[in-house]
């Protein structure tokens, strides 16, 4: 366990230090954030103030030793834009990130789940067929063409919901949350609904596929020998044995949940880092995006991390460290 | 001819094909949403092909749009009363449906292209990696997998943020993506023909092992390939389609579907829906069609899935 | 289901409806920028600039049409070639309470280049002053080393600060609330970054008065996300409505439009320098000599390019055709100018006499995130071009690309905008038309490199002309013969249009800036 943890977050190590390299690299070649920034009729003596202030000068190793010293220390630098902490712009926005990750991800539970359960009771049935059609549809959908359309129906002509921004938040533990507000709900539900679509219908398949498994086993002809009601053995004894599977994906799913905001976050003018990096790569405020990048990749290598060794006390037969 | 004899044993699996082949597209239409699927993906693939002939107009000759016939309703004529616009123009007075027509034709083929070098180099290097085992294959396995554990979007964004924009740049972040896909299918397949007689068979006869893999194990990991390539050329183009509309892809100059969305969107609620609306239902079909079909692919050549 | 929806649905909407009536004396405002930071003098740009205007005053203010009026100073006087003096206003208080004085001046200008970390200074605002004399708390002068008749506009950039809460302030400072007391018509209450700025109004303010009570500023930068929330009632007022959704909003009776012109000129920059320039080739692809070294090439592109054309199905309407690099009724605009008609027969004739009767082949390039429709304009010019037989084609890229390659000169004809935020011609003749001299800072965006002495004489001289009738005949004289050698190709300049609940009234600004103190409800 020891041996496999250590070695897993030497990995990971390598993984983020390889990466901060490249985009920082990257970044560097492909402009000078200062050509955006300054105001157009700066002197060039202006020009080079400006570069010089924030270190743009430097050769580029240079640079980045500044950049590893600091990032050891858990200081990414400072915005070129916003002149305050990367990491501390960027976990303003993690909240609202979050918030709507995890309201997408419960939307998607809450109706995949089911849904997918009557798909695979039903399977030649047309509820059933349908239901596998729309996650056919779910799948094939571009988040943000649904995003597009989902503004187009119940904001502009349907003007039931807002079309973008947080609305009211209250403080949650210290944290600003909108799910508690009527006016943050109502500005919550268009995004959630729009990330989840893709793991609604991912849960659906999920479900299905493990309910069609489970009733071909002996338990259920058992159970059902007994004489208990379908719904008791469908709803008690099949959902037992095909939540953990279900839930663990859906968990492993969760990154990508907030990798993907980033385009719910665009359309829908969410306040959250995914839109914050998508500004700041047109500005190329490099502090934000490395420190964007190495964040959601650290997310993930914990997340990949915890999913494993869950996985490994839930079902004895995988062994930690084995090679899949 | 005493080689001949023993090559055609070694292929045994191979002249079966043919009537497993057959087998496989009997039992492809019989599904009636997938056959159309495959109707209505051919029929993509062919007009993106020959857009240029069958096209009412080339969007990209600057000679023969106008602006003064910029964003004109569907079924207007041009200002010159020479053409008509079945599904309007654009901003720039260019034919809806030639920009479309075109616009397919860069679309699949980004997700065509790109999926086929990365099918190429995943292979390559899925083959390499099980046919050399040891610590070779381990670490390029975990890269793999540490690749594939995080979501394409998240991959592409950092490789965009790192090349800048264009068209080479986007295949190449697509290729980048999806490689990794391809490298462990193949890895894994090749780790199970290796058990089997034929591959045994082929051992026997002393075949240099290079051979065996590439005219022997590769060819049965084809269904496999062939599958996992269909779902992969659509998700590439949803990919290309996110990445052009976050601005992360396509130059204007030469428009995706995506592009083509993203040029619209921002005419959708004054009315030109058509702008964004008939390029969006383009990608929609086309991706759709090519999910029903890969799906149907599945499950007739995958007889593991089967159930 | 749906009914109950429904149901839930009107619930909220009622809700909603009833908070907004507790506070009917809220504006909230969609603006398409946010401030990167409140500290009103670490980044010249507009976004910050207009939210310091609600927070801060200036010693000059504009009036909406650019003009100097009496700000935080009440009357400003040359003294004598080389020496300003500035009359404060009375009894004005900042936000705490404590009284305004020539101090806080002199601890402002000495301030500014001195903001650490800073990607855009005021430095330049400044840098002509060599001493701060403090007369008394009321009276401030200020000495230079040349004339500086451009002085007092160059107080009119930046706003004043209170040493009392800006001495050793940081950003974070301003951000927080702690350092952004001002003496301005608002006070910040909280900035939700990404989501909203808050101010209440300031009862003791000097100025006007207020109509409202508090101000939501949202940052929605999304132009179509803006509209939505404005046709949903979300926001009161939202600023840059683009030229597409113009034409149904105006259809929509619960809204109201203002229209303004603005100083944003958009104008193509040529190469008019070096021998061989990087994007021109003959019709066959082989290098040739510099066509746009000719004036009569330049003049030729101009004449091909549909200005009204451009103005009329590109912006839809929202553009006025231009001929020189601000509108007319600004220091130093010329009257005899106007702008180049439409003409692809003298086009041809132009390009046959300077010897391309079959043309060239030539790459237009500009950003497509950067001014408004910017990627279709360049389209639309590649096309009027090509239709006079210079084939061309187009290369638009994103911002954060193209400034520096168009600094770098790589290359021939590129489109460019430009906002005269002084309001006055030498700032853009400096800027553009001026040949490049890094050591004077002159010509900084001249990135065709054009170059006339006799346009530099003259602008120079106006530059230590005090007097303001001589001043602005040199300033006319330099963009007259500048734009008659088309050293630049004005398109047009941009038309800013606000949208607003009915029962509001904006009269929007040439500047672009939406300040609440002048929005009123009429009622």
């Amino acid at each position: 366990m020891l041996a496999f943890l250590i070695r897993r977050i030497s990995q990971s190590a390598v993984v983020l230090l390889v990466m901060s390299l490249l985009v920082f690299v990257g970044v560097f070649y492909i402009g000078n954030p200062i050509d955006i920034l300054i105001a157009p009729d700066a002197t060039p003596a202006e020009y080079a103030r400006a570069v010089h202030e924030l270190g743009l000068d430097k050769p580029l190793w240079e640079q980045y030793t500044i950049f590893l010293k600091g990032a050891l220390h858990g200081d990414f630098g400072n915005s070129f834009v916003y002149n305050e902490p990367a990491l501390k712009v960027i976990l303003d926005r993690l909240p609202a990130t979050l918030e709507l990750a995890f309201t997408a991800m419960f939307i998607a539970v809450i109706f995949g789940i089911p849904l997918g359960m009557v798909a695979g009771m039903k399977a030649n049935h047309w509820i059933g067929r349908n239901i596998m059609r729309f996650s056919i549809l779910g799948f094939s959908l571009p988040t943000f063409w649904v995003g597009l359309m989902l503004i187009i129906i119940f904001s502009v002509h349907l003007n039931w919901l807002p079309s973008g921004g947080r609305g009211e938040t209250v403080m949650l533990l210290g944290i600003p949350v909108s799910f508690l507000t009527l006016g943050g709900l109502a500005h919550l539900i268009l995004p959630a609904t729009n990330l989840a679509l893709f793991k609604t219908s991912l849960a659906i398949r999920l479900t299905r596929a493990g309910v069609q498994e489970n009733m071909q086993m002996d338990y259920v002809k058992f159970a059902r020998a007994k004489g208990l009601s379908e719904t008791r053995v469908i709803g008690l004894h099949v959902m037992k044995n095909i939540m953990i599977p279900v839930v663990t994906v859906l968990g492993m799913e969760f990154g990508s949940l907030i990798a993907f905001a980033v385009v719910t976050e665009t359309i829908f003018a969410w306040p959250g880092m995914g839109k914050l990096v998508i500004d700041s790569i047109g500005v190329l405020d490099r502090p934000i995006i490395v420190a964007y990048l190495l964040i959601t990749v650290t997310m993930f290598i914990i997340i990949n991390l915890i999913v494993d060794i869950l996985y490994s006390i839930l079902d004895p037969r995988v062994r930690l460290g084995q090679e899949r | 001819m005493a080689e001949h004899t023993q090559e055609t044993l070694a292929q045994a699996p191979a002249v079966h094909d043919e009537s497993l082949f057959l087998q496989a597209v009997k039992e492809f239409f019989e599904n009636r949403v997938a056959a159309i699927g495959l109707v209505i993906l051919i029929a993509m693939i062919a007009v993106a092909l020959f857009a240029p002939y069958i096209a009412p107009q080339n969007p990209y000759d600057l000679m023969s749009i106008d602006i003064m016939d910029g964003k004109l309703a569907p079924g207007s004529k041009s200002f010159d009363e020479s053409v008509t616009y079945w599904i309007g123009t654009d901003s720039q007075g260019r034919d809806m449906l030639s920009s479309i027509l075109y616009g397919l034709r860069i679309s699949l083929g980004v997700g065509v292209v790109s999926t086929i070098i990365a099918l190429i180099i995943g292979a390559i290097i899925g083959l390499w990696a099980a046919y050399i085992g040891g610590k070779t294959d381990t670490v390029i396995m975990r890269i793999v997998d540490l690749q594939l554990s995080f979501p394409a979007i998240l991959v592409a964004l950092i490789l965009l943020a790192i090349l800048g924009k264009g068209v080479d740049k986007i295949i190449l972040a697509l290729i980048l993506v999806q490689w990794a896909y391809y490298a462990r299918a193949i890895r894994s397949n090749v780790l199970v023909e290796r058990g089997k007689e034929y591959v045994e068979a082929a051992k026997c006869l002393a075949l240099p092992q290079r051979r065996i893999m590439f005219s022997h194990v590769l060819p049965n990991c084809t269904p496999e390939l062939i599958v996992i390539s269909t779902v992969k050329v659509a998700s590439a183009i949803a990919l290309e389609a996110t990445l052009s509309f976050l601005g992360l892809g396509m130059p204007i100059t030469e428009p995706s579907l995506g592009l083509l969305i993203s040029n619209g969107f921002k005419y959708l609620q004054s009315g030109y829906y058509w702008i964004s609306f008939y390029p969006g239902v383009a990608l929609l079909v086309l991706i759709v069609s090519i999910n029903l079909v890969g799906d149907r692919l599945r499950d007739v050549l995958n007889p593991r899935l089967k159930r | 289901m749906r009914n109950k929806f429904m149901a839930l649905v009107t619930v909220c909407m009622l809700l909603l409806v009833g908070a907004s009536g507790a506070f009917a004396q809220t504006l909230t405002i969609g603006l398409k920028g946010e401030p990167t930071s409140l500290d009103p003098h670490f980044h010249n740009v507009n976004a910050n600039n207009e939210q310091a205007i609600y927070v801060f005053d200036k010693l000059i203010r504009q009036d909406s049409r650019q003009k100097l009026m009496p700000g935080l100073a009440v009357s400003w006087t040359p003294v004598n070639d080389k020496l300003w003096e500035f009359k404060l206003r009375e009894g004005v208080t900042f936000h705490d309470g404590s009284p305004f004085t020539a101090e806080d001046v002199k601890f402002t200008i000495e301030r500014i280049p001195t903001v650490p970390n800073s990607p855009s200074s005021y430095t330049g605002m400044v840098n002509a002053i060599k001493k701060i004399e403090i007369v008394d708390p009321l009276t401030i002068r200020f000495h230079t080393d040349a004339p500086a008749p451009l002085l007092p506009r160059n107080m009119a950039t930046f706003n004043i600060i209170s040493k009392k809460y800006g001495e050793g302030a940081t950003t974070a400072d301003f951000n927080s609330g702690k350092a952004t007391i001002g003496t301005g018509p608002y006070k910040l209450v909280e900035w939700k970054r990404g989501d909203s700025i808050i101010y209440k109004r300031n009862d003791n303010y000097w100025g006007e008065k207020l109509p409202w009570d508090t101000i939501i500023a949202k940052p929605i930068t999304n132009d179509g996300t803006r509209v939505a929330a404005l046709k949903s009632g979300d926001v009161d007022l939202i600023n840059f409505v683009p030229p597409a959704d113009v034409a149904h909003l105006s259809k929509d009776a619960k809204l109201t439009l203002a229209k303004s012109p603005s100083t944003r000129l958009i104008y193509l920059h040529l190469d008019s320098d070096r021998e061989y320039t990087p994007m021109v080739t003959d019709n066959n692809g082989n290098k040739i000599k510099n066509p746009l070294k000719d004036a009569r090439v330049r003049k030729a592109i101009s004449k091909a390019i549909n200005r009204k054309a451009i103005a009329a199905r590109i912006m839809d309407g929202l553009a006025v055709p231009a001929a020189q690099m601000l509108p007319d009724g600004y220091e130093g605009t010329s009257k005899t100018l106007k702008p180049e008609a439409y003409d692809p027969k003298g086009a041809k004739a132009l390009l046959a006499e300077a010897g391309y009767p079959e043309g060239f082949k030539i790459t237009i390039h500009g950003p497509n995130d950067r001014y408004v429709n910017d990627g279709d304009i360049a389209q639309a010019i590649a096309q009027m071009l090509t239709k006079v037989g210079i084939k061309t084609e187009v290369n638009t890229m994103p911002k954060s690309v193209y400034f520096g390659k168009a600094s770098a000169l790589e290359f021939s004809l590129m489109l460019v905008g430009w906002a005269t935020d002084t309001g006055e011609h030498s700032n853009c003749l400096s800027a553009l038309l001026h040949t490049y001299d890094k050591d004077k800072g002159f010509g900084s965006a001249n990135r065709g490199r054009y170059s006339n002495p006799k346009v530099d004489a003259l602008l120079e001289e106006a530059l230590v002309t005090v007097d303001p009738k001589k001043h602005n005949e040199l300033l006319v004289e330099a963009v007259e013969l500048g734009l008659g050698d088309v050293g630049i190709i004005p398109i047009h300049y941009q038309v800013n249009v606000w949208g607003m609940k009915k029962g509001l009234n904006y009269n929007g600004r040439t500047d672009g800036y939406t300040l609440p103190r002048e929005v009123s409800a009429a009622k």
